[in-house]
């Protein structure tokens, strides 16, 4: 029986000298191929006497088992020193800039109909559409302003054609008609669009965008559209509080009419709402007059209710402080970028309208 | 409309200062949109005293003034009136005054090389009187040296935006009434007159009876024997006040009873009207000079006021100069009318005139207040010109078409949420001049005839609420229910593109509806373009077609600005015809020049094809239509590069169109000159994207995951260049769709070694077991089944 002791400071000896991958093969076959050492080493214990195989056998077994960690160690550490080495190599200047990449934007007037949108979805409202070109009937008549009425002086409008019956809608409000005409009450719905007017200036544009909300039920008086708008504001504004005055005025699509004004004051040359002395009229709005339910086909001894009508792009300048209508739409790729939102900014009810 | 505190309190008592004026009207619905100085500029006018006026030494007529105007030195002013002399008191308008008479505004001048601060001004030039001749003479001391020399333009006015149902407001008294009606005052009871009236007026009046007659009283009276003049200075204050100019106290007078009354006057010079006055209807052709100095050229059935040589006027809108008032006149008759509202509209519509009369008319004037506007109007002419009056004379009536209007107190409580007496009903009507009469629980109501407004019970539900105060609305907070979803499944759509788009880096752009239709023609199959009949300019003349006019257009500003490299996008409406409803929802996305600049880690290229067919095609998929689904075809349109542009459609390549992408055309680039050579864009159609009957997650199948190894081949051919790669790849695909996975082309190519008119295409497929793990043979019969279905259809060759 061979002195195991001996073999095992001989093995470690050689494994000591091992400085490479190939050295590493070639000691690995000494100790372990098919005449390596250790594997000559169990040849023998069938050679060996019943009672001395067990011992030799756990002896063999525990040098192997060493031998073999010894050797795992001796490859991991060259693993370790040949990372080590391509590391050592593979530094770069990490503040080089990546590769191209685009951001993509909304438009604030896009922004703020989803926002809207978001805030009447909340108290029930549902968005109807209507058609940009519209005839005289839908846009002036049957929302009860007759032709040679002042009131249609109030509208610039677009013609598309010489009788002057097929316009551009210089108001959403045709969508109530539409919406009324085509279904039956109770309605709730808000409608934004294009609507243009023949008026061009720094505070004018041809074509702007309006948000129309109409409330038709048995019984919704003055107090629910008070309440609404008064709900709206605050929401769309993001504030606690905020100061609102509904004052008299006339369409005549309304009747009572009103105007609402909301607070605001100058700070650091910023305008913010909510408090102060100034007013600022946001919006129109009123108790339907009973000869536009008439003309929509609605009984107005039964039903009643209110509508409104924001201007969204004045929304938009009035939050996000915006002060030049006009370059809305000249689609300047840098007005653009400053003023546009993040794609991913969605408004939602539990997220915050905005950022 | 413009009036003052002074003026109000002719028609009401009232303690109440101009601040609580002006807020309670804004609070009644007769908002008050500034308070200003009636004219802060006439406070520069100063009473100074010429100390001394000495002859301009490079000029005769020419004189140097040292001119004593309150403050510490002395001003020196050339001065070219005759009567500038030593001594003399007179009005200095210092540099930055705005002299009336042109509008001019002063600044400090070198007159023939003397320096001159400020003017000396004639009474002409102050709008004064019509004296041109020297500066003006005053009566004065030296204490009064730096006075103002407008004494009452310290008063201010209130303009206040009157609504278009409110005719009665245009006039002081209107407003008065209201006010005293919201409880801020009395309202005062009109003076009653007593003038002695004897004689007939010598001009006869008729209105001709016809079809479409504009006119329908005609009051009228002759004063004889005036002596027209400057008005005096509180006629001539309250006319400033309006911004008016003073005329004479004729026209003063007049202008003066329709801001006080509302109630347009018009005085004609009776000695030039031709025997009579007859009101009849124009006939085309008929013309005449009108007191703006304008010739209008009529059309038939205008109002016209006539006499037996022609048209003197238009009824209600304006006057003509034949005969028009002067100073020199001595007889004139005064006309107090009620034209229809309809007509004036239609007639001022036709010649473009708009005059304060007529901007009252087309609203609606008191048709009772004839008598009283002729006797304030001839009172104030007697007090300042003099002359006798004849009686009146009316000719005409109307139908008092008002109606009594049943008024239920209940009614007002279901509109406006809010309680109301039949008390306080009563009083406020009354006090707005209703009549009134309880007829059990409702209340009969009259309204006044100067409200046309007031027509049924809502209105007068308006007027109860508004003169309570809006602020006594309740608030009734919000239910929060819904009746029905917030977004149809196109809104959704909509939504969700705008949002897919932007986030593949296009910048959403808003842009007119309208635009150039030189620009749109490139871009549009219709056979008419959709013209507007009043464009703002001849470059946003049509309805868009198009998305592409506008971005183009909006792109080409940008790149101009060396802003190449765009990403713009814009979803909305373009048109296809002159109906309502005649358009449709689209996405138009453009992308131009470079992909990457100069840059250490990538290689400069350019956007191309590829890159605007994988931002459709993913647009598309986050939609919800997946790429299976998609049908690539080179099919195109005009305003796209023929071979590099292409159609997506739904299924197949005759299916409906979903979007349609490519390099657009170069000789539109060039046309646009857009300054840059790659211009890529596509086209969704929203409209065509289908609404699935189940939503996306019912449409999913179980999912099902493979143990199974996933094997890839590849493969290579020699084959006729006529074939798309898309083609080959649906023909691979169909030798076992549940297999085959995807196929994908590695390797495209023409040249060297390979015969002209063939190409060279690899591709791997990869196979995707379900049941087992493929054996080598599998994997052989299913390579053997694509190389030869490839043969066969197409008579490739398998390149080695």
């Amino acid at each position: 029986m061979e002195n195991l002791e001996r073999i095992q400071s001989d093995i470690l000896d050689k494994i000591k000298n091992v400085s490479d991958r190939n050295s590493y093969e070639k000691i690995k076959t000494e100790i372990f191929g098919k005449k390596g050492i250790i594997t000559e080493l169990f040849k023998k214990i069938g050679t060996l006497e019943q009672n001395e195989r067990k011992e030799y056998a756990s002896k063999l077994n525990f040098l192997k088992t060493k031998v073999n960690e010894i050797l795992e160690k001796k490859i991991e550490s060259f693993d370790q020193s040949e990372i080590n080495k391509k590391l050592k190599n593979e530094k770069i200047d990490i503040t080089l800039p990546g590769r191209s990449y685009f951001s993509g934007k909304i438009h604030p007037v896009s922004q703020v109909i989803d926002e809207v949108t978001s805030i009447f979805s909340e108290i029930g409202f549902s968005v109807e559409e209507g058609p940009d070109i519209e005839n005289e009937y839908y846009n002036f008549s049957a929302l009860n302003t007759p032709e040679n009425h002042p009131a249609r002086d109030m509208h610039d409008t677009f013609y598309l054609d010489h009788s002057k019956d097929l316009l551009l809608r210089t108001h959403t409000s045709p969508v109530q008609i539409r919406t009324m005409i085509k279904s039956k009450p109770p309605f709730k719905i808000i409608a934004p669009g294009r609507t243009y007017r023949h008026d061009s200036d720094q505070t004018h544009s041809p074509m702007f965008h309006q948000l129309e909300g109409l409330h038709i039920d048995k019984n919704i008086n003055m107090g629910h559209l008070k309440g609404c708008l008064y709900y709206f504001v605050k929401k769309f504004f993001e504030v606690e509080k905020v100061k609102i005055r509904f004052r008299p005025s006339h369409f005549p699509f309304t009747e009572p009419s009103a105007e609402v004004d909301i607070g605001y004051k100058i700070e650091d040359g910023k305008i913010k709402i909510g408090d102060g002395d100034k007013w600022l009229e946001i919006l129109g709005c009123g108790m339907v007059h009973p000869n536009v339910l008439k003309n929509a086909k609605v009984n107005p001894q039964k039903y009643q209710g209110y509508a409104f009508g924001v201007g969204i792009d004045r929304l938009a300048m009035l939050k996000y402080g915006i002060n030049d209508l006009r370059a809305f739409f000249e689609s300047d790729i840098r007005w653009l970028e400053f003023y546009g939102f993040d794609p991913l900014d969605v408004p939602t009810n539990y997220r915050g309208l905005s950022r | 409309m413009i009036t003052s505190l002074s003026w109000l309190k002719n028609h009401l008592s009232t303690k109440a200062n101009l601040n609580q004026i002006s807020e309670r009207l804004t609070e009644i619905g007769l908002e008050v949109e500034n308070i200003k100085s009636s004219n802060e500029n006439l406070d520069n006018f100063i009473v100074c005293k010429i100390v001394k006026a000495q002859k301009h030494p490079n000029a005769d007529k020419l004189k140097i003034c040292d001119v004593d105007t309150g403050s510490e030195n002395l001003v020196k002013v050339v001065c070219g009136a005759q009567n500038a002399r030593d001594g003399l008191f007179t009005v200095y308008a210092p540099p930055g005054a705005v002299i009336p008479k042109n509008n001019m505004k002063l600044k400090t001048a070198k007159i023939r090389g003397i320096e001159s601060h400020g003017m000396l001004c004639s009474g002409h030039e102050l709008e004064q009187s019509s004296d041109k001749e020297g500066i003006i003479e005053l009566v004065k001391k030296e204490k009064n040296i730096g006075d103002k020399y407008f004494k009452n333009s310290g008063e201010k006015t209130l303009d206040i935006a009157i609504t278009p149902n409110r005719p009665d407001c245009l006039g002081a008294r209107g407003i008065a009434r209201d006010l005293a009606a919201s409880g801020l005052g009395q309202l005062k009871k009109q003076p009653s007159i007593k003038i002695s009236q004897k004689f007939k007026s010598p001009i006869k009046v008729s209105i001709k009876k016809e079809k479409n007659q504009g006119c329908a009283i005609f009051g009228s009276v002759y004063i004889k024997n005036v002596q027209n003049k400057e008005s005096p200075d509180w006629l001539k204050k309250r006319i400033v006040s309006l911004g008016l100019k003073p005329i004479s106290a004729i026209v003063d007078a007049t202008n003066y009873v329709m801001f006080d009354l509302n109630r347009p006057l018009h005085a004609y010079d009776a000695d030039k009207i031709n025997e009579e006055i007859i009101v009849r209807n124009s006939k085309k052709g008929e013309s005449f000079e009108a007191l703006d100095n304008k010739k209008y050229l009529l059309q038939n059935n205008m109002c016209t006021i006539t006499d037996k040589t022609g048209v003197l006027g238009l009824g209600g809108i304006i006057g003509g100069t034949r005969s028009g008032t002067e100073f020199s006149t001595k007889n004139i008759l005064l006309e107090s009318a009620y034209f229809y509202p309809s007509r004036i509209r239609k007639t001022s519509k036709i010649l473009n005139i708009d005059t304060d009369a007529k901007y009252r008319f087309e609203r609606g004037i008191d048709p009772n207040s004839i008598k009283l506007g002729l006797e304030l109007g001839m009172c104030i002419i007697l007090d300042i010109c003099g002359g006798e009056a004849s009686k009146f004379s009316i000719v005409g009536k109307i139908k008092d078409e008002r109606k009594t209007i049943e008024l239920d107190p209940k009614k007002f409580y279901q509109t406006i949420g809010l309680s109301i007496t039949s008390a306080e009903i009563k009083k406020i009507l009354l006090s707005l001049g209703c009549v009134i009469k309880m007829s059990g629980n409702k209340i009969k109501v009259l309204p006044p005839t100067w409200r046309p407004d007031i027509k049924q019970d809502i209105d007068l539900i308006e007027e109860l609420i508004r003169i309570k105060g809006y602020d006594k609305v309740p608030l009734i907070n919000p239910e929060k229910e819904n009746i029905k979803d917030t977004l149809n499944h196109k809104q959704k759509l909509f939504h969700f593109a705008q949002r897919s788009v932007a986030s593949k880096g296009y910048i959403e752009s808003v842009t007119w509806s309208f635009t150039d239709s030189k620009i749109d023609n490139h871009f549009s199959e219709l056979k008419n373009e959709i013209r507007l009949s009043n464009p703002i300019s001849s470059d946003l003349n049509v309805l868009r077609t198009s998305l592409y006019s506008n971005l183009i257009i909006s792109a080409k500003k940008n790149i101009h600005r060396n802003f190449e490299d765009l990403m713009l996008f814009e979803i909305g409406p373009v048109f296809n015809g002159k109906e309502p409803g005649a358009q449709s929802t689209m996405i138009g996305a453009v992308k131009t020049g470079k992909h990457s600049r100069k840059n250490w880690i990538e290689k400069e290229r350019n956007f191309d094809v590829f890159d605007i067919k994988n931002d459709a095609i993913r647009t598309l998929n986050e939609i919800g239509i997946s790429s299976s689904n998609i049908s690539v075809s080179n099919k195109s349109k005009k305003w796209y590069h023929p071979g590099r542009s292409g159609l997506l459609s739904l299924g197949s390549p005759s299916g409906p169109e979903l979007a349609y992408f490519g390099e657009i055309h170069p000789s539109v680039v060039k046309k646009m000159d857009l300054r840059i050579e790659n211009v890529l864009g596509f086209e969704i159609f929203l409209d065509n994207i289908p609404e699935t009957r189940k939503k996306i997650r019912e449409k999913k199948p179980q999912f099902v995951i493979s143990d199974y190894q996933k094997v890839v081949r590849d493969f290579a051919f020699v084959i006729d260049e006529k074939y798309s790669s898309g083609e080959i790849i649906n023909l691979v695909k169909k030798v076992d769709d549940k297999l085959i996975k995807h196929v994908k082309i590695f390797d495209v190519y023409q040249g060297d070694n390979i015969t002209q008119g063939k190409k060279s295409i690899a591709f791997n497929v990869t196979l995707e077991p379900k049941d087992k793990t493929l054996s080598e043979k599998d994997i052989d019969q299913v390579s053997k089944k694509i190389i030869s279905k490839v043969q066969e259809i197409t008579g490739a060759t398998l390149r080695s």
